[in-house]
């Protein structure tokens, strides 16, 4: 499946924006919000592409061009794992859980959208290299 | 402190981490650097592919890898402008010996080698084309009596 870049980099601000509030507001809704988007993302059905697709493409006019969509899905399910344990630091009332994890998926989400870099996907061949029983 | 006040702290202090790191990763990222002579060789059985008859660009991917394609475009167009040199893409995942050999810990990374298989340069990240041109001018003027 193939993706527009410019959506990917869309996503990531409307990400950063919505990370930022959680750890303003201490709003735990906001997070689930997010990590529902997140899912959303694995399954390739962003909610924020969707934005994108509706109401900023059509202003762009059409991408010079496309990038394989399995990086930022991948990216996406990191999301989802820090954006869980948030909630569950949440839902337990660990504070610093709650905050380490939402921030750590903030810096995921800024990376990407102030600089195109996609941290999930270099965590990638880290987390490979540390599972040898997993060697294909 | 209140609640809103952490995590406003929290806030400034991941942006500005992201910051120095995003910074950091493109005045950084795909720079070619020279590679320390101990370095050991790489046979073509090591790779399952011929050496190029001049020099090799060893380059390490995988699937969830951004800049990968921007990379192979860079180094199939040089290969195929310089004779002699041999473009070799390796999928980490299924070579996690060589990624643990040569140390990868990021993908793109590539390994300039020459007509030995000596690696004499490396980069992490997407490299420059006229960075790779010049590691491969490197690469090739090593003679074969030079060790």
């Amino acid at each position: 499946m193939q993706v527009d870049p410019r959506s990917t980099r869309f996503s990531a601000v409307i990400t950063t924006v919505v990370l930022a509030l959680v750890l303003l507001t201490g709003n735990a809704w906001l997070l689930l919000a997010q990590g529902v988007v997140f899912a959303l993302g694995v399954a390739g059905a962003s909610p924020y592409g969707l934005i994108f697709r509706r109401l900023v493409r059509p202003r762009l006019g059409p991408p010079a061009e496309l990038e394989d969509s399995t990086p930022p899905r991948f990216a996406q399910g990191v999301g989802l794992v820090f954006a869980l344990a948030g909630l569950i630091g949440f839902a337990a009332q660990i504070t610093v859980l709650a905050l380490v994890a939402t921030a750590a998926a903030l810096l995921a989400a800024f990376l990407n959208a102030a600089f195109g870099f996609c941290l999930g996907c270099e965590m990638y061949l880290i987390i490979r290299r540390l599972m040898p029983a997993a060697t294909r | 402190m209140s609640q809103a006040m952490t995590g406003l702290l929290v806030l400034c202090a991941t942006l500005a981490a992201g910051l120095i790191v995003g910074l950091t990763m493109r005045r950084r990222g795909g720079a070619v650097r020279a590679v320390r002579s101990d370095m050991d060789v790489v046979a073509a059985g090591d790779l399952g592919a011929e050496l190029g008859e001049r020099a090799t660009l060893v380059q390490f991917s995988t699937a969830f890898c951004q800049p990968c394609r921007a990379t192979r475009r860079v180094l199939s167009e040089v290969s195929g402008m310089v004779p002699g040199v041999r473009h070799v893409e390796i999928d980490a995942e299924s070579r996690l010996d060589l990624v643990r050999r040569f140390d990868v810990m990021r993908t793109p990374t590539v390994l300039v080698l020459d007509h030995q298989g000596r690696v004499v340069k490396r980069a992490s990240g997407q490299p420059r084309r006229a960075d790779v041109i010049a590691a491969l001018g490197l690469a090739a003027s090593q003679e074969p009596d030079a060790t």
